[in-house]
């Protein structure tokens, strides 16, 4: 994780077209400022960055689903649960799934678990339009090469 | 049984919190009863659930932008029934 960056997500594990799954790890770092404020003396993963890394992950299934064509916007988060604290260092598992595909939407729901314990979860709403320009388009190839996207698992295949 | 409009109205209502009995044929689901883009995408997921098919917003939203049709053609609520009416027959054709 690079979280000054938003870079949260480090690599994905396991990406099923066919199962419209995905799984990806993510390194919380040992040491970051956002942790010298949340809190003095208990660092924690805040819960919006949590909900971030379970959208970006979601947002890398739906990315694969529509063949790098359409970028998926987080538009709506329901039934966020925060099961219990995530500290600096440890490795989290994020997955996600479909929940539905509509015209220009979808729906997902993710979780994230350390050392196999669920720590939050949550149903997430996307828009899903046409990339708006040629720069995130290509920073999008970038990260995907940087995360170790499977492109031979891209939908028409 | 209940019509396609009922069970569109039974959705508006639960999903957007809005009373029941303020929903007609003749609402326009964004004029009349205020109904936001992304609180639709809620309600699309529910029809989309409830009749087994899958509102192409995207389409309509390109014909309303391109001058094609009316926002009437597909949110007034007793066309929007019509149209999902046809996505049924369609689907079972």
């Amino acid at each position: 994780m690079q979280l000054e960056y938003f870079h949260l997500i480090d690599r994905i594990t396991d990406l099923d077209i066919g199962a419209k799954t995905i799984a990806v790890e993510a390194q919380v770092p040992e040491r970051s400022s956002i942790f010298e404020g949340h809190f003095p003396g208990h660092p924690l993963m805040p819960g919006v960055l949590l909900i971030e890394a379970m959208a970006q992950t979601s947002g890398w299934l739906l990315i694969a689903l529509t063949n790098f064509e359409r970028m998926p916007f987080l538009g709506a988060v329901k039934e966020a649960k925060m099961r219990g604290f995530v500290t600096p260092g440890q490795l989290l598992n994020i997955t996600a799934g479909i929940v539905h595909e509509g015209s220009g939407f979808a729906m997902t729901a993710a979780k994230i678990s350390v050392g196999g314990e669920l720590k939050c979860n949550a149903t997430i709403t996307f828009r899903q339009v046409a990339f708006p320009n040629p720069e995130l388009r290509g920073y999008m190839d970038a990260m995907a090469k940087r995360i170790g996207f499977p492109h031979q698992a891209s939908a028409d295949d | 049984m209940s019509t396609t409009f009922d069970q569109v109205a039974t959705i508006i209502a639960e999903t957007c919190d809005i009373p029941r009995d303020t929903i007609t044929p003749e609402s326009h689901a964004i004029d009349d009863l205020g109904i936001d883009s992304l609180d639709f995408l809620d309600i699309a997921f529910a029809i989309d659930k409830a009749f087994g098919i899958k509102l192409p917003l995207e389409k309509w939203t390109q014909e309303v932008n391109d001058g094609k049709a009316t926002t009437e053609q597909y949110f007034v609520l007793k066309n929007l029934s019509a149209r999902i009416d046809e996505l049924v027959a369609a689907k079972g054709a």
